[in-house]
């Protein structure tokens, strides 16, 4: 286990996250990208604070942990909010010209 | 047998991310999303945080997954039937993501790596001395900021009371009249 390794690993889990954020329709799939995309942070947060040394990275991580689920929070409460709007968590551009 | 571990982790990791993303069920792609935090967690174990991977299984697999499970369940319209909507944009992000891996990938390769000190890792005594001497006003500004999510995620969420007149709930639009219907 090297820190390339945890870098390459980082970096392949980012962009699934990035090509689920493009691809999917569904607001909670969106969210589930999201999700990936800040456990790839942390992973290169975690990664670094072991291999340099020191404690920040894991405090890092542990702040980096609380605003996402902040941030899950405050989004599946978008996500029902779009649900009893339109009926339905589809986000697109034609489910939004339907209006 | 540390590299061969990595590898192993590195491989759930992986491909249960490509499940999550193109996983048609919702409720399949929470629980990949619940089998990759698991293998994050094992992989912060590994990289000598033990608190991080208690803390990761505690918040994510035990809180996250079940608030998204539930915001699943909660949305879903039609039993069983999802939306397959596959089309040109499906190409467009792959070419795109695969791109930026590329370039990361050669960035990482060009870019002179750290050497590894032998550190020893922090143990949960430090982790805590840290959060609440060096970090304590984080910390609170912290506490604050999730305060504040909770009273705007029940703000948002909250069903309005229904208008007496209309019996429509306020901002929402009514079914009986839509932009077809002409108004004599």
């Amino acid at each position: 286990m090297t820190l390339t390794g945890c870098i390459v690993l980082a970096c392949a889990l980012l962009c699934i996250g990035i090509y689920g954020l493009l691809t999917r329709k569904q607001a909670v799939a969106m969210l589930l990208s999201v999700e990936l995309m800040a456990n790839s942070a942390n992973i290169l947060f975690a990664a670094f604070g072991h291999f340099r040394g020191g404690i920040t990275g894991q405090v890092f991580v542990l702040f980096a942990l609380a605003i996402t689920v902040a941030e899950v929070a405050v989004g599946l409460a978008l996500v029902m909010l779009i649900y009893r709007r339109h009926g339905d968590t589809t986000l697109d551009l034609a489910s939004e010209a339907k209006q | 047998m540390s590299t061969l571990f990595f590898g192993i982790v590195a491989a759930i990791i992986l491909v249960s991310a490509v499940f999550v993303v193109r996983a048609q069920n919702l409720i399949h792609a929470v629980l990949w999303l619940a089998l990759t935090l698991l293998g994050t967690a094992a992989l912060y174990a590994q990289l000598n945080a033990p608190f991080l991977a208690g803390v990761q299984v505690l918040t994510y697999v035990g809180g996250v997954v079940t608030l998204m499970i539930f915001g699943v369940m909660v949305t879903r319209r039609h039993e069983g039937v999802e939306a397959a909507a596959e089309n040109d944009s499906d190409e467009k992000g792959f070419i795109f993501a695969a791109a930026l891996f590329v370039l990361l990938a050669v960035a990482i390769w060009k870019s002179p790596m750290p050497v590894p000190t032998n550190a020893p890792g922090a143990t949960t005594n430090q982790l805590a001395h840290a959060l609440l001497d060096d970090y304590l006003i984080a910390f609170e500004v912290l506490s604050l900021l999730l305060l504040a999510a909770i009273v705007g995620a029940v703000v948002l969420a909250r069903r309005r009371d229904p208008d007496p007149v209309t019996r429509m709930e306020p901002g929402a639009t009514a079914p009986t009249r839509t932009s077809t219907e002409v108004t004599p």
